[in-house]
């Protein structure tokens, strides 16, 4: 039981309780905080696979600024809890267990993926580290680069121009 | 005893982060009150001085009136989110202290092998992680206005939350030229890496980020008092505009937890300017004048000896004898510095600790001189002029460095 | 160093997409849906990664990268969006946006 058995199995949990807390919450204040949590916790299983750069930038971007821009908007609207209609009795009863076979099945086929030969055996060479991929960044993935830099002016724009109010 | 042979990072760790954080716990409380003796002077009048001598145990008397207010919790309708703001705030500023090296990595731990003195980690990306540290701290203010179901607070969180990410924007905008010069993100690279801040331009100006970065240290400075919520920029936490913005409905522990964690986010943003922009634990004076060492030494002595001479001349009875023994411990610790081995060892936070100090200090009288920004124009400042500047330091950095490989091809 | 089978962040992720389609299925708030989309772009996020160690290439890590930045465009114009919803309907639940239905 090594320490990063230990640490993997407590992120894990952590996970998937945020992911229940996001489903069974009714506040939808609550299910935001299960969800930084779940990502707070996705970045430390992304530090064990030896990726820190991805770790602190699922932190600074996702955690620290999608999760505000969704914290602010639920304060401002401002709606209160979920309202709670049954609308189908077979998604009660089949539902859960059908999810849980869409799990199964999914689990099982990645889990016998061909994932190659390295699997966990933690190879000397360290080729996540930030100038190599930056390096892949601004070479061999400019063209994407540039791209979804344009995809967030158009973004930035779209945002603005759907907030503003009509005058 | 062959637990702590075989785990020799996890010991090392533990008893550092203690060390570490009583020193940091103890240098909150005490820059209370060198904030409020500081801008009382800076207002002609005498701050605390009843208290212990020269006022030194108002922030024991400030603890214990924390401890013991009444608790008052108004009717909220979220108790979790509540409860849960302040311990978010707290704990996230004081684990961006973790991160920061006071000390040369070369001195190795006591008793135990291959651990530094100096420093809790080394990571490769530590700057970046400083910066993911501070952008989850914006939860608990957001949430400690929301959750408190008055107007007040609600306004005070959302002004003060949303100031915050767009001052983040241009803090790490400002640092990322210093990153450009030294390579790495790494602070001991940063510091004393081969394109560090070690060395000497005409062997004695000291080859510190802020001469070449003077933009970049400027941007970085005023989007750290927007960041820490400080005068000029503090609006939404302001006693005559929201009564106290996000933290009005918390009394007594919340409050207190609150309000450390505002000073040990300026401890840290402090910490982070020395390192990127001043060296350090880099000492500004050169390495062939072999004296330095003795300074800090010598500076505790000359503290004792002016201590000595106000308990004799200018107090009386119990505070008399609280002075004797600050007297007795600044010359006792002044003597152990002059020791040659002791003295070595300890250059490095001398010079970091001094340097914090200078920051804090110049945090401390821009509190006590300026007036505060109304929100608009701080927004406006934000996003129009200083965003624009750090973008327009960065772009500069850049074409400077690449300007060689331009030219020569 | 790894020592945790690759395959383990495999299920994981799995797990957590999971989730993901359960919450994005079953609850009324827009905002919970939109908050469930995350989670399965996340799942993705760690599946990325997790393939990107057991091949020792970046190639997966830039992809984490992008997905990271499309989530970010998506979440912005998608949250204005949910605001003129809201605005308009006065409510959040999405059974109330039925003005088309059949």
């Amino acid at each position: 039981m090594s320490l990063a058995f230990i640490l993997f199995f407590l992120c894990a949990l952590l996970a998937v309780g945020g992911a229940l807390a996001l489903i069974l919450s009714r506040e939808p204040i609550h299910s935001a905080l299960a969800l930084i949590l779940v990502m707070v916790s996705l970045a430390v299983l992304y530090l064990l696979l030896g990726a820190p750069f991805v770790a602190a930038v699922q932190v600074i971007v996702y955690a620290g600024a999608i999760m505000v821009l969704f914290v602010f908007v639920i304060m401002l609207l401002n709606m209160g809890a979920e309202e709670h209609t049954d609308f189908s009795k077979i998604a009660k009863f089949a539902g859960w267990p059908l999810a849980l076979v869409l799990m199964l099945w999914i689990g099982y086929w990645l889990a016998h993926a061909q994932a190659g030969a390295a699997i966990g055996t933690g190879a000397a060479v360290e080729p996540a580290s930030t100038p190599g991929l930056s390096t892949q960044l601004f070479r061999q993935y400019l063209f994407p680069f540039e791209a979804t830099s344009v995809l967030i002016l158009i973004a930035l724009l779209g945002a603005l121009v759907l907030a503003r109010k009509e005058e | 005893m062959e637990f702590i042979s075989q785990h020799p990072v996890l010991v090392a760790s533990i008893i550092k982060i203690a060390v570490l954080l009583f020193i940091v716990m103890t240098a909150l409380a005490y820059l209370t009150w060198a904030e409020r003796k500081i801008i009382a002077h800076i207002q002609s009048r005498w701050g605390p001085y009843f208290v212990g001598a020269h006022g030194l145990l108002q922030p024991l008397a400030d603890g214990l009136k924390f401890l013991f207010k009444e608790d008052i919790t108004p009717p909220v309708t979220d108790r979790l989110v509540y409860t849960l703001a302040p311990f978010l705030a707290l704990s996230l500023a004081l684990s961006a202290i973790a991160l920061i090296p006071f000390g040369p990595p070369s001195v190795p731990f006591p008793f135990l092998h291959g651990q530094q003195a100096w420093s809790i980690t080394d990571i490769n990306i530590g700057l970046l992680l400083v910066f993911a540290i501070t952008s989850i701290g914006v939860y608990g203010v957001a949430l400690a206005g929301w959750s408190s179901n008055s107007k007040y607070p609600l306004m005070g969180g959302l002004r003060s939350s949303a100031q915050m990410i767009s001052y983040e924007v241009s803090l790490t905008m400002s640092v990322v030229g210093v990153v450009l010069l030294a390579g790495t993100l790494n602070f001991n690279e940063i510091i004393n890496g081969p394109h560090g801040q070690s060395g000497y331009w005409w062997h004695f100006i000291p080859r510190w980020n802020v001469v070449p970065q003077i933009v970049g240290f400027l941007c970085y400075f005023t989007a750290a008092i927007a960041e820490t919520n400080r005068i000029p920029f503090d609006l939404p936490e302001a006693e005559t505009e929201l009564v106290a913005g996000f933290h009005t409905e918390y009394s007594s522990f919340k409050f207190a937890m609150f309000f450390m964690a505002e000073y040990a986010n300026m401890i840290t943003v402090s910490c982070l300017a020395t390192i990127l922009f001043f060296g350090g634990w880099l000492s500004p004076f050169p390495d062939r004048w072999a004296w330095q060492i003795y300074l800090p030494g010598a500076g505790l002595v000359l503290l004792g000896i002016y201590c000595a001479y106000d308990t004799v001349t200018e107090m009386r009875g119990i505070a008399r004898l609280q002075l004797a023994v600050v007297t007795a411990l600044a010359l006792g610790g002044g003597l152990l510095c002059l020791i040659p081995a002791v003295a070595g060892v300890i250059q490095g936070p001398f010079w970091f600790t001094t340097k914090i100090l200078i920051i804090l200090f110049f945090y401390i009288w821009m509190r006590g001189t300026l007036p505060r920004f109304r929100y608009d124009q701080l927004m406006s400042f934000g996003w129009k002029l200083l965003l624009p500047v750090s973008l327009a330091n960065l772009v500069i950095t850049a074409f400077v460095m690449i300007w060689p490989w331009l030219r020569h091809g | 160093m790894s020592v945790v089978p690759v395959s383990y962040y495999l299920v994981l992720s799995a797990i957590l997409f999971g989730l993901g389609v359960v919450a994005f299925v079953f609850k009324r708030n827009i905002i919970t849906i939109f908050m469930s989309i995350e989670l399965m772009l996340n799942a993705v996020n760690l599946a990325f990664v997790a393939f990107a160690r057991a091949h020792n290439q970046l190639d997966g890590l830039v992809f984490v990268f992008f997905v990271i930045v499309v989530a970010a465009a998506e979440a912005a114009v998608g949250l204005a969006i949910v605001i003129m919803l809201a605005q308009h309907r006065q409510s959040l639940s999405v059974e109330r946006v039925n003005l088309l239905k059949f």
